[in-house]
């Protein structure tokens, strides 16, 4: 009834690399397609809000961003499970992929939010239970990030990084109830996302429609970044130099 | 021969494994009282600095007084954090500790143990000392005594991961302090929260009750993970 397809064969890196290079325009190519009807149906099509006027718009990244940012360590951190579990090289090539990614989301998302926040709350920066834990995932991401560049043998900056992320993975919950506590002890922002206004429903989907772009998008660089970083650690084997070779 | 015997007798023996570990760190320890005192020391210091910064004024300080003490006392745990591992990581000693016949965990919730004994305890003893300065309170004191007493074994608990992480990478003391202050941050908002609550007359149980139950769930989970970290700086 089921064709049975051995996974394991593409726990290789040798098996998986060609097969990333196949899955990215699959990936790419719907990114970009989503992301120009998303922005367009945000930018263009959506009508200018009451109470904000046209500085609202930035939710359209922002929102995708932010959930990206938070999905992706949760993502980087299963990867970093299963390489410990499984012992597989290509899982911490994943996770190690990742990274720049949902860090590169989190900066997006906290500047967007500052972009966001001088003209509807009046400041940059409130120290908002969201933007508190937004900021320390941002370390979270450059700490793991450091702790690979810190550790020249490929292998224990795998397992170490993995260790750090788990850790990390654990505390993000919790970072996010004690920042949450924190703030309403201080009684500090008064405006919270939640407290807006229902949405109009093509908001919504242009929305939605962003949030998949940036999905797409995450897969697509994710995959670009782990065939690079394949091809630089298997740079010794036979199969990754008749490669450079046929290239040449 | 008499060691081989005896082997299968203490394998998988968790007590005598944190009680060696305690027994040989604080005695280690207790050797270099100097050092332990710069710990200390550099506690007082950064207290004293935040009233040069930011002036005298009494309100201000007593405002400022329980997240500085709070800072502090993460910066002074972060700062020990490498005594943990390091001089036994670089002489071999952690090598041998890894393969002895008790299990790793335990030995090394030993030397985290004698750890905060050497450090965290006796900067939970100065606190009160410090927060008269910046005019706490007496119910605050205790507040902030008893939080730093719960929240400190956390902080080198939490902080052995990192230490054991970064064993013998270069610039491992900065490294160190962004792989773990994040990590600090719940204890950091419980603890001086808790002394704000004392401040707004309400109950310290909520807070303290948050603390110790981090330090159970660290107590439980950190040992492992700092076993695992150091096992794979080891390999």
């Amino acid at each position: 009834m089921f064709r049975s397809i051995n996974w394991f064969k593409f726990a290789s890196p040798a098996s998986f690399y060609p097969v990333a290079g196949h899955l990215i325009p699959w990936f790419a190519v719907p990114a970009a397609l989503l992301a120009a009807v998303g922005l367009w149906l945000g930018l263009v099509v959506a009508p200018t809000d009451a109470q904000q006027g046209d500085a609202y718009r930035i939710i359209f990244i922002h929102v995708p961003a932010a959930w990206m940012s938070m999905f992706l360590y949760l993502v980087m951190a299963a990867w970093c499970a299963a390489s410990l579990t499984f012992n597989a090289r290509l899982a911490s090539m994943m996770a190690q992929a990742l990274a720049p990614t949902g860090a590169m989301f989190t900066v997006v998302a906290l500047w967007t939010g500052a972009l966001w926040g001088r003209p509807a709350w009046g400041t940059y920066w409130a120290w908002d239970a969201r933007m508190t834990s937004e900021l320390i995932l941002l370390f979270l991401y450059l700490g793991y990030m450091a702790l690979r560049h810190a550790i020249d043998e490929p292998r224990r900056a795998d397992r170490a990084s993995a260790v750090l992320a788990l850790v990390g993975a654990i505390n993000v919950p919790i970072i996010y109830f004690s920042v949450r506590w924190w703030n309403t002890l201080h009684q500090g922002a008064t405006v919270s996302l939640t407290s807006a206004p229902k949405m109009a429903s093509i908001m919504l989907v242009a929305m939605l429609l962003m949030s998949f772009a940036a999905w797409f998008y995450a897969i697509a660089v994710t995959l670009i970044r782990v065939r690079a970083i394949i091809l630089e650690r298997e740079r010794r084997t036979t199969w990754a130099g008749d490669l450079a070779g046929a290239a040449r | 021969m008499r060691n081989a015997a005896a082997q299968p007798a203490i394998e998988g023996e968790v007590w005598p494994g944190v009680a060696w570990a305690v027994q040989r760190d604080l005695r280690l320890a207790l050797r270099s009282k100097a050092e332990l005192g710069v710990q200390l020391l550099f506690y007082a210091i950064v207290v004293t600095l935040f009233p040069l910064g930011v002036g005298a004024d009494p309100a201000l300080l007593r405002a400022l007084g329980p997240g500085v003490l709070w800072v502090a006392a993460l910066l002074a745990s972060l700062l020990s954090l490498p005594r943990l591992f390091a001089a036994d990581f670089a002489d071999g000693t952690l090598e041998q500790i890894a393969l002895s016949p008790y299990p790793l965990a335990a030995l090394i919730s030993g030397k985290i143990l004698a750890h905060w004994l050497a450090t965290g305890a006796p900067l939970v003893l100065l606190s009160p000392l410090l927060a008269v300065q910046f005019g706490l309170e007496a119910d605050e004191l205790t507040a902030l005594a008893l939080g730093l007493l719960l929240g400190t074994p956390t902080l080198s608990l939490l902080g052995a991961i990192g230490a054991a992480l970064t064993l013998g990478l270069r610039a491992g003391g900065s490294l160190l302090a962004l792989l773990t202050l994040p990590l600090y941050v719940p204890i950091l908002i419980f603890g001086a929260g808790t002394v704000e609550a004392t401040r707004a007359g309400l109950a310290v149980e909520g807070g303290l009750s948050v603390l110790g139950a981090a330090l159970l769930a660290a107590l439980v989970g950190a040992p492992l993970a700092s076993a695992a970290a150091v096992r794979i700086a080891l390999d």
